[in-house]
């Protein structure tokens, strides 16, 4: 008889819990629109849409390559399972071509689709919950003003109970915190425009802050450094491990074309952050510097003292640029595959983007686990179409992997004072399984077309 | 130091950060890998390593103790040639041909991992490799064309040893 009550109560609760997190997690469907017509919208209006999803950096994950822009289906890996993309073309069966612009706020500002659903937080609402009404209304422009395509995602592969939506409500409860931006009164505008953009549409964070074990963006460590596709995301505060410290020149210099003469060039994932980057303004490029500027903070006097030691020993005291340091003499196999094979470039005094970087200022061998300057070795930079652009041969099949792990042991010891590094053979087995798409290349993705001036100016 | 080139073992008395390129071409006479850019960018250099295309203008002899080479020279003979070579003379697929051995060396190396490759396939894998003639269309008959070939020969000697 107890037992009997007691199972009772246990039924109550269970049925309290899942009606609580249902009332949570419903959320109505907002009535469907018809298309509105292209020419309902301000070309103005449409023109600073297009800015922002470049800066959004929408086409990355809503562009597959050779793909109608926009028209969603890139696979996007968690480390829960596989999250497709969505068509955002104007499409009315298969895109959002029936939201109102209502349900398109919904969507950036609280994660929910215009049918009500919770959205997966693979899409950074987190981030675009900031956007201001006015932002988010020139994004609507843009979309609902693209060329609609119709093609239906993949539906999403995330294993039982992540596949049911409604447990995203519960996520949202423990880590997601509801926008818009409020700026800083404290700090000059010039700042919280940084903050804004960086920390909203540009959702930096996305990649380079850590994530816990539910996939939640680390606030306590933000801009700590991450992972994404393969490739490490570096520390954007007092843990970068820059060998010179950012500062807003080179930040300026490497956001407005890919590479900084004292840190190097953009790699991986972050070259079609650069591409996108192209069509945004001068100002609100410099209110990025601004803002990760202070992120990065002021260096210690100690790595301040390192970094001018090693510019005077790149440049000469009088700023001359000098022809490579001297090697250390150590005529182990590293050393030797690495004066025969990377010395000739990247000792060859030409300066950046055509030249090599001298590897004692490139972040890539201080920095914490050698999976980038494997990814670099490995496959290169493939040529861009179209446009001049730094070029390095990939040495996948020329080197075998003792070789490459031979060199990556000496250009961690010669090029950085840090602990060698753990794990090689495990990091070169899984970036060998990463062979790049090579008709990715910057230049020639149709989604970077897909959000020129040109096409904005319709 | 012993370097193994087309199944034929040579000692090669060089520094060993020359490039592969300059040892083929200079001190063993194999004239078909060509050097085109010198940087890993054109692949008029290509050859095979232990079966992979690489770019011999950037690959220093150092790397390659103990390792296979093959050149244009070993996939046949001018009396003989080997399916890659019968496909491209018989599509004409040359028409400077300073391109051709490196387009036929990585074509081979794809055609021994899969003789099934699709034009997708074929056009990706040929990426590194430039053409400044435009016989494009001509080097893709051909590599579809050896790859028909090579699967021929593959089923003459398969059954060959049923009989």
């Amino acid at each position: 008889m107890i037992a009997l009550r007691i199972l009772g109560v246990l039924a109550v609760l269970c049925i309290a819990a899942v009606v609580g997190l249902f009332t949570l997690a419903w959320q109505s469907s907002i009535a469907p629109v018809s298309r509105p017509a292209a020419n309902d919208f301000d070309p103005a209006k449409i023109k600073r849409g297009a800015a922002l999803a470049a800066l959004g950096d929408c086409n990355t994950c809503h562009t597959t390559t050779g793909g109608g822009a926009f028209a969603g289906g890139v696979p996007v890996p968690t480390p829960f399972g596989t999250i497709y993309s969505t068509n955002i073309t104007p499409d009315e069966d298969t895109g959002i071509g029936r939201w109102s612009e209502a349900a398109f706020r919904r969507a950036l500002r609280q994660g929910v689709d215009r049918a009500g659903h919770q959205l997966y937080p693979a899409f950074p609402y987190d981030h675009f919950t900031l956007l201001s009404d006015d932002d988010i209304s020139a994004l609507y422009a843009f979309f609902m003003t693209r060329r609609p395509v119709r093609a239906m995602a993949p539906a999403s592969g995330l294993p039982f109970p992540l596949n049911i939506r409604m447990i995203i409500a519960g996520w949202k409860l423990l880590f997601f915190h509801q926008g818009p931006f409020k700026p800083n009164p404290n700090q000059s505008d010039e700042l919280n425009r940084g903050a804004y953009l960086v920390d909203g549409i540009g959702h930096c964070g996305a990649c380079h802050t850590p994530r816990n074990a539910l996939g939640a963006e680390d606030m306590g460590n933000a801009f700590g450094g991450g992972e994404v596709d393969g490739w490490t995301a570096y520390a954007l505060n007092k843990d970068s491990p820059a060998p010179v410290p950012w500062d807003g020149k080179a930040l300026h210099d490497y956001l407005r074309r890919g590479w900084s003469s004292e840190h190097g060039m953009a790699h991986g994932p972050m070259v079609q952050v650069i591409e996108n980057l192209k069509s945004i303004s001068d100002s609100d490029i410099a209110a990025m510097t601004s803002y990760l500027s202070n992120v990065f903070g002021e260096p210690s006097a100690e790595r301040r003292r390192a970094a001018e030691a090693l510019l005077v020993r790149e440049y000469g005291s009088h700023g001359a640029a000098q022809a490579g340091s001297t090697p250390t003499g150590a005529q182990n196999v590293g050393a030797m595959i690495y004066q025969s094979t990377c010395a000739i470039c990247h000792e060859g005094g030409q300066p950046l983007p055509f030249g090599g970087i001298d590897l004692a200022l490139s972040t890539g061998p201080s920095g914490p686990n050698a999976r980038n300057v494997i990814n670099v070795v490995l496959w290169g930079f493939p040529a861009a179409s179209g446009e001049r652009a730094p070029i390095m041969p990939g040495f996948a099949d020329a080197l075998t992997d003792s070789q490459l792990e031979e060199l990556l042991t000496y250009i961690r010891s010669r090029f950085s004072d840090k602990p060698a590094w753990i794990d090689l053979a495990h990091d070169i087995r899984v970036a060998r399984g990463n062979r790049p798409d090579v008709s990715s290349a910057p230049g020639t993705d149709p989604a970077g077309r897909a959000v020129s001036e040109h096409e904005a100016r319709r | 130091m012993k370097l193994t080139v087309n199944s034929r073992e040579y000692d090669v008395d060089a520094e060993p950060d020359t490039p592969l390129l300059y040892i083929l071409r200079d001190n063993l006479e194999l004239n078909g890998a060509k050097f085109g850019c010198g940087l890993g960018q054109c692949g008029a250099c290509t050859v095979l390593v232990d079966g992979e295309a690489v770019f011999s203008c950037v690959t220093p002899l150092l790397l390659l103790e103990g390792r296979k080479v093959t050149t244009v020279e070993g996939l046949g003979t001018v009396e003989n040639p080997g399916p890659l070579q019968r496909a491209f003379i018989d599509e004409q697929a040359a028409q400077c041909g300073y391109c051709i051995p490196g387009m036929m060396m990585r074509a081979q190396a794809l055609l021994q991992k899969n003789a099934h490759a699709s034009d997708a396939e074929i056009r990706a894998a040929l990426q590194p490799n430039l053409c400044r003639c435009g016989t494009h269309m001509r080097i893709l008959r051909a590599v579809h064309r050896a790859a028909e070939l090579l699967k021929s020969a593959r089923a003459e000697t398969s059954t060959g040893s049923v009989r």
